[in-house]
């Protein structure tokens, strides 16, 4: 296939010759995507142990509600973020559509459902050990989150990956909630799209590749971080 | 515990500092326009152009005509940049927009395979070419997405007098996409399609398609621009939008409209 030569190669001159715009995008498709795995892992992870520890009315129904939502489709919540930061929708006041808030707002909902229901599989194994030693010490059910949550950590390092890889991939919500606006609100996934609508296709593949590289480098790095530590602490 | 409120309390300082820099205040509108005029690279030509005596920053959102003026309807924009012209009037006579000005024109294009299975090349005009494909039950791909060249391909065949297209499942399709993606499956499925005249020049993946037929007559492609109402939506930033399209609409505006070109030819006219 020529396209892609000529895509590997065009890839490889962008990135030598640090093209500006280039750098741009993929420096906001970093920020975007980190902050919203941050606050989506905050919120994720608490969440997914809480589920683990507590007991209580309607907890199987939260646990197959966030398992049902691991798989939404980000058009839909690019639609629904959208509705609601419009002008004329509730939080219009706001003025937040089309800007990179609302990007971070879409892709936090997208990641939120997978981190925690990731991480309360990994919480409940590891609960499932330490319950009796728990129950024996008197510890505090909070205190126990913590615990757990401290345990687990590099099980949670690869479940923030995989929320990350997540929403550092798709385009369906922030093409609609960002508006892929130049400079302000295009990112990787968005700019790929829009070079394939120009026929693009050369350019929109090397954009790909990038992509792939940059998720690549991300997590050679946690595996490396990874391994370091388990050493470290054996 | 304590380790991890820290860790939560020293994120959120964090985040406060980086959304609070975020969007930046500089004064900016927001364009709702077509994919047709992005497509081509006509912002990134004229928008510096504009930014330079001005110093308002524009904010594309490209998406198709109907979807624009859904968007521009809900307040989600501050400034509408469409072709359609009926959808413009009815939109200002509906209240939603004040006033609606001919911005620049150029035509739609019958583009197809180079073989020209239902030989539209020697059509006196549009429709006659739309009856031949039907008649030869030719492969033809429609927007289908409500955009304005979706629109204009439905007047067509309702003035070649060919109804009920939605159950001629073998020979006409919808993409329900933008015209790129709607052309990058036409020249795969050697389909024929309408299209507007920019987006097709500057269009990179044309393989073995071409333009096969131009009426310039009949299918002229009107840009229009349209300023919100103002008393209908108070919050949007009238005073940058009829900054951009009163400069769009000076002498030096029209004339640099008339100078953009995509490989040495001309993509859009004005009056």
């Amino acid at each position: 296939m020529q396209s892609f030569t000529e895509a590997f190669n065009l890839a490889s001159t962008l990135l030598l010759e640090g093209n500006k715009e280039l750098l741009e995008i993929v420096f906001l498709s970093l920020k975007i995507s980190t902050l919203s795995t941050v606050i989506g892992c905050m919120i994720g992870f608490p969440l997914g142990a809480i589920i683990v520890v507590y007991r209580f009315p309607g907890r199987r129904f939260t646990i197959l509600m966030i398992n049902t939502l691991m798989g939404l489709p980000p058009v839909v919540v690019g639609l629904g973020v959208y509705l609601l930061l419009s002008n004329a929708g509730p939080m219009g006041n706001f003025k937040l559509l089309y800007t990179q808030i609302a990007m971070i707002i879409a892709q936090t909902i997208l990641i939120t459902p997978i981190v925690a229901a990731l991480s309360r599989q990994v919480v409940e194994s590891l609960y499932e050990e330490y319950e009796e030693l728990f129950n024996s010490l008197l510890i505090t059910k909070a205190s126990a989150i913590f615990a757990l949550l401290w345990d687990a950590r590099y099980s949670l390092l690869t479940i923030g990956l995989a929320g990350f890889g997540r929403a550092i991939s798709e385009v369906g919500a922030v093409m609609i909630v960002g508006g892929n606006i130049a400079h302000v609100t295009r990112v990787m996934t968005t700019a790929i799209a829009s070079e394939t609508a120009k026929g693009d296709l050369a350019l929109a593949l090397a954009l790909g590749m990038i992509l792939i590289s940059i998720t690549f480098l991300v997590n050679g790095c946690a595996m490396w971080l990874r391994a370091s530590k388990y050493f470290s602490n054996e | 515990m304590k380790r991890y409120l820290y860790f939560v309390f020293g994120i959120s300082v964090l985040l406060y500092f980086v959304f609070t820099n975020i969007d930046d205040e500089q004064d900016h509108i927001i364009l709702q326009a077509t994919t047709s005029t992005d497509n081509s690279g006509f912002f990134s030509y004229i928008l510096p152009l504009f930014e330079q005596d001005t110093s308002i920053r524009v904010d594309v959102v490209a998406v198709g005509t109907g979807q624009a003026i859904k968007n521009a309807k809900n307040g989600d924009g501050d400034l509408l940049l469409v072709h359609e012209k009926e959808l413009e009037e009815q939109f200002v006579a509906d209240g939603y927009g004040s006033k609606r000005f001919d911005l620049m024109f150029n035509d739609f294009i019958l583009v197809g395979p180079v073989d020209d299975p239902a030989n539209v090349r020697d059509a006196d005009n549009i429709y006659k070419a739309f009856e031949k494909i039907h008649q030869k039950r030719a492969k033809f791909l429609s927007r289908g997405d409500n955009s304005g060249t979706h629109i204009k391909e439905l007047k067509i065949w309702n003035e070649a007098e060919i109804y009920n297209l939605s159950i001629e499942q073998e020979w006409y399709f919808e993409s329900g996409s933008g015209m790129g993606a709607t052309l990058n499956m036409a020249v795969q499925n050697s389909a024929y399609t309408l299209c507007d005249r920019s987006t097709w020049i500057s269009f990179k993946n044309k393989s073995n398609h071409t333009i096969l037929l131009a009426d310039t007559k009949n299918l002229i492609n009107n840009y229009g621009i349209v300023l919100l109402n103002e008393d209908k939506y108070p919050k949007l930033n009238h005073s940058g939008a009829r900054k951009l399209s009163e400069w769009l609409l000076s002498k030096k505006g029209q004339s640099a409209i008339e100078g953009f070109k995509v490989n040495n030819q001309q993509m859009f006219f004005t009056q």
